[in-house]
């Protein structure tokens, strides 16, 4: 059976009512420095629809990363609606049908849609229950929402959603002030319901990006060049050309793209084309043994992130100097997308982070009217930031208006997407400190170096890899969101005197963001350096942190850390580190406690990783603990053995063989504990584990071995 | 073009294709089948992960012509929704995904390892799932399941 969209769509538990119109709304970016999506005029309906069966359809401009998304707003609206989870569905990010929730990053899927989603379900829940009231001439009061229906308590009787609405929607604007359910009600809310997707995942059914398929659907490649800047110098299609079902290859200044009926095809031609094709090779990237201060050198703007104090270094400083390479997202499925141009509208299926403002870069690359696009979310590998989702989807919708009637489907090889992708920035962090005569620290200076942490497109053509290439011009992308390279440069720990001055470079290659921007590195460098003061205090790493700490969640957060390792015995080649963060000193509260041993072959293993997070209120402890853990583990491999390399002329990391990362046998001992404060607001918590983890490893490392590790990954000192 | 024959899911199909052509993108392709995923195209990820004669097997480079004469079975062919296999109903009991990309290599390197060895301790684990890549860092969860599925075989 061919798999068409109705039978996809089906088949993956969305259920196409057609579009809804939703108000103008107003965006801004990560890119420009804001956290919010404002929506002007929020209508339930943006957000909540009843379908014909009575079950309800949830609206999310949030894509599912992997992250969990979908169960946790299906729990929020059953829950204010006294639903069961099975009539709830959702409907991930698509243009002109959910509403614009700008990117799904920076840990806001349940702090803003979520949340956005509570307001709308509590919203309907009131006005279902007038509009029943008011239909069946009823007391409210007797009326109660339970499992779909609207129940009369005192005779029993049950109403249907659609049956009370008459087939219509909920168009009444959501009010600012909304009468939310009782949290000592909660029922789903807090609980670990399972996700309705692995089952589709584990019998192989369509699921992502890469699974869809149309009649006489296109495969698609593109053309890499040898390095960012190359200019086709000679097109030699002619061999390609004579392979099997090739349609067309397609030529636009220095872009090329190939279409074929199959597939391999097109990759064989992909790696033809690739050989004859003559490019200038410019050999513009800086090989050099001192990078750090070749990034010195090429910084040019700075930006003063605080000032507390007045900072006094006359007696016993310790300084000490961090680095952290370029790391890569490393999807494990490279970037897919699908486009189809019937002559009039362009329709992308994509696994961007944010359909809206593709649907705007697009458009202002090919000149459409917005109005003549719609894209479409649907899952695809996990892409932990800002991957070459965007870039595969501007490349698929060029092909498709240059061949319309057919859907595309153009793939990513594995070396485009190594290659290619914006990786996160190198970045090096410089510290000075000193203590006072009760041992508390006394100055605190901290200096970062650093790329953007943000190209995303943003509405705009500039920050889509093939806007150049296409054409023809040398422009290269904006440096955006500058702010995520000081994200967490400001320690959360009581101190006197301070200066944290952020430098800005615009290095070789191509920077976005990946998972927690900046926070990375400088929780890596301040609480690394944190041990390195604690140390020179005569003092427990943990008491030291404690002795600097007011807030009482984040004292939990290590109180909790201590007693869970509190019995561990440590043979000699062993040694236990401690870190803790709160991620954009605003979000989750996060300590990592981790155990390493130095083997016999001198190599260094991680044995244990514990860690904790306080997010608030918790919507799926389930997710929070997976992301939790798999967050950890990320920043292990990160930590000990990624750095993307390159010579004169390109990125050389161009598969797993050159950029190894943790496969199962570097998997410690995991175990996440949850501080859960079901009456505060839920915070962020996607990205909370990335910096703690990579400084309670090198702080393990020192107890083990007593040697600090400053320059990451560990790889470069010792051997993993 | 060739006339290939393959023997997938313990059903027979006859094919023409390029003799050259990747197993993988037959099965995705031409038969439809959602497992096996594309990964790296280099044997190094096992996304693309099949059973060949109850072995698993990376699909990405292994040209169609030479598996002709294989059992060749993908995650359709292990169970359903009605019908899990202990190893799909073990992976989602410990709810072991978050992008759930690598599944398929991680599911099927999991019968592969559970059929030479029903009782794997950590140290099988790790050589039996070696080769396929997982980047959510799920893979506490994975040997959760492999441990569960290893009981709930047993118990078969």
């Amino acid at each position: 059976m061919k798999i068409t969209r109705r039978t996809f769509i089906k088949n993956t538990g969305y259920v196409a009512i057609g579009f809804s119109m939703i108000p103008e709304t107003v965006l801004s970016y990560e890119s420009c420095g804001f956290e919010e999506v404002i929506m002007q005029d929020p209508r339930v309906k943006d957000w909540f629809q009843v379908l014909e069966d009575g079950r309800i359809l949830i609206f999310t401009g949030k894509m599912e990363l992997g992250q969990g998304i979908r169960i946790a707003i299906a729990q929020v609206a059953a829950e204010e609606l006294n639903m069961d989870i099975d009539q709830v569905e959702v409907h991930l990010a698509e243009t002109k049908t959910t509403p614009n929730e700008g990117y799904t990053a920076g840990s806001r899927s349940i702090t803003q849609s979520a949340m956005n989603v509570r307001k709308a379900a509590a919203t309907a829940a009131d006005i279902l229950l007038e509009t029943a009231s008011e239909k069946y001439n009823l007391q409210k009061q007797s009326l109660i929402l339970q499992k779909g229906k609207i129940l009369n308590k005192e005779n029993g009787k049950a109403y249907s959603f659609p049956e009370v609405l008459q087939g219509k929607q909920i168009e009444a604007a959501i009010p600012s002030e909304i009468k939310l359910k009782r949290k000592s009600e909660y029922q789903l809310v807090g609980t670990p319901v399972p996700r309705k997707d692995i089952l589709k995942m584990v019998t192989g059914e369509p699921v992502y990006v890469q699974d869809l398929r149309f009649p006489d659907m296109i495969h698609a490649r593109v053309i890499r060049p040898p390095a960012y800047n190359s200019v086709l110098e000679e097109f030699k299609p002619e061999k390609a050309e004579k392979l099997s079902t090739i349609i067309n290859i397609i030529r636009k200044n220095n872009f090329i793209g190939i279409l074929a009926g199959d597939e391999y095809q097109a990759q064989k031609a992909k790696e033809i084309l690739e050989r004859d094709c003559k490019w200038s090779v410019p050999a513009s990237l800086p090989q050099t043994d001192a990078w750090k201060d070749y990034i010195k050198e090429i910084s040019s703007k700075s930006e003063n992130v605080e000032s507390t104090g007045n900072l006094n270094f006359r007696d016993n400083s310790v300084k000490a100097f961090y680095s952290k390479p370029y790391i890569m997202h490393g999807s494990i499925g490279p970037s897919c997308a699908v486009g189809f141009f019937d002559g009039d509208k362009l329709q992308i299926w994509t696994h961007s982070q944010g359909v809206y403002p593709l649907q705007g870069a697009v458009a202002d690359l090919l000149n459409i009217n917005e109005g003549k696009m719609q894209v479409t979310g649907v899952p695809g590998s996990g892409c932990y930031g800002h991957n070459a989702a965007d870039d595969v989807s501007a490349e698929v919708a060029i092909l498709a208006l240059e061949n319309p009637g057919k859907h595309i489907r153009l793939q990513w090889s594995r070396s485009d997407e190594h290659g290619w992708e914006p990786y996160g920035s190198a970045m090096l962090m410089e510290l000075e400190g000193n203590l006072d005569k009760n041992g508390k620290i006394n100055n605190w200076k901290y200096e970062l170096w650093s790329d953007t942490h943000s190209t995303r497109p943003g509405g705009r053509k500039e920050n889509l890899l093939p806007t150049s290439y296409y054409e023809g011009t040398r422009t290269g992308p904006s440096q955006g969101y500058l702010g995520g390279a000081y994200r967490n440069a400001q320690p959360y720990y009581t101190i006197q005197n301070k200066k944290i001055d952020a430098h800005f470079f615009e290095g070789p290659l191509r920077v976005s963001a990946l998972r927690s921007l900046g926070a990375y590195a400088n929780i890596f460098a301040i609480e690394s350096f944190m041990d390195e003061l604690a140390e020179k205090a005569g003092k427990d790493p943990l008491e030291f942190r404690l002795d600097h700490l007011t807030d009482q969640r984040a004292i939990d957060i290590l109180n909790k850390l201590k007693e869970m390792t509190s019995n561990l015995h440590l043979a000699g080649n062993e040694g236990l580190g401690f870190a803790f963060s709160r991620y954009k000193n605003t979000d989750s509260y996060f300590g990592a406690a981790v155990k390493v041993s130095r083997e016999k072959d001198q190599r260094i293993r991680i044995k244990n990783m514990w860690g904790v997070i306080d997010s608030g209120e918790v919507i799926n402890p389930d997710g929070l603990k997976n992301q939790t853990e798999g967050g950890m583990i990320q920043s292990a491999s990160w930590t000990m053995m990624e750095e993307v390399k390159f010579d004169k002329t390109h990125v050389t990391s161009l598969d797993w063989q050159d950029y190894p990362i943790f496969r199962i046998a570097n998997i410690p001992h995991m175990e996440v504990q949850i501080i859960d404060r079901p009456y505060e607001p839920p915070l962020g918590a996607g990205e909370a584990a990335q910096g703690a983890t990579s400084a309670a490893i090198v702080n393990a490392i020192y107890a083990a071995t007593g040697q600090r590790v400053r320059d990451l990954p560990v790889k470069k000192t010792f051997s993993v | 073009m060739d006339k290939i024959s393959l023997t997938v899911n313990s059903k027979k199909y006859q094919l023409e294709t390029d003799p050259e052509t990747p197993l993988l993108y037959v099965l995705r392709n031409q038969l439809e089948l959602n497992g096996p995923k594309y990964g790296c195209g280099y044997e190094q990820c096992g996304a693309c992960m099949v059973l060949l004669d109850d072995k698993a097997y990376p699909s990405c480079r292994i040209p169609v012509s030479v598996v002709q004469n294989r059992d060749i079975i993908t995650l359709k062919g292990l169970g359903n929704r009605d019908k899990l296999h202990p190893v799909q109903e073990a992976f989602l009991e410990e709810q072991a995904a978050q992008c759930g990309y690598c599944l398929n290599g991680m599911l099927i390197s999991t019968i592969s390892l559970l059929k030479e060895n029903p009782d794997p301790d950590r140290a099988a684990i790790d050589e039996g799932l070696k080769r396929v890549l997982c980047r959510c860092g799920t893979h506490s969860r994975f040997i959760k399941a492999v441990e569960k599925a290893a009981a709930k075989s047993r118990l078969r």
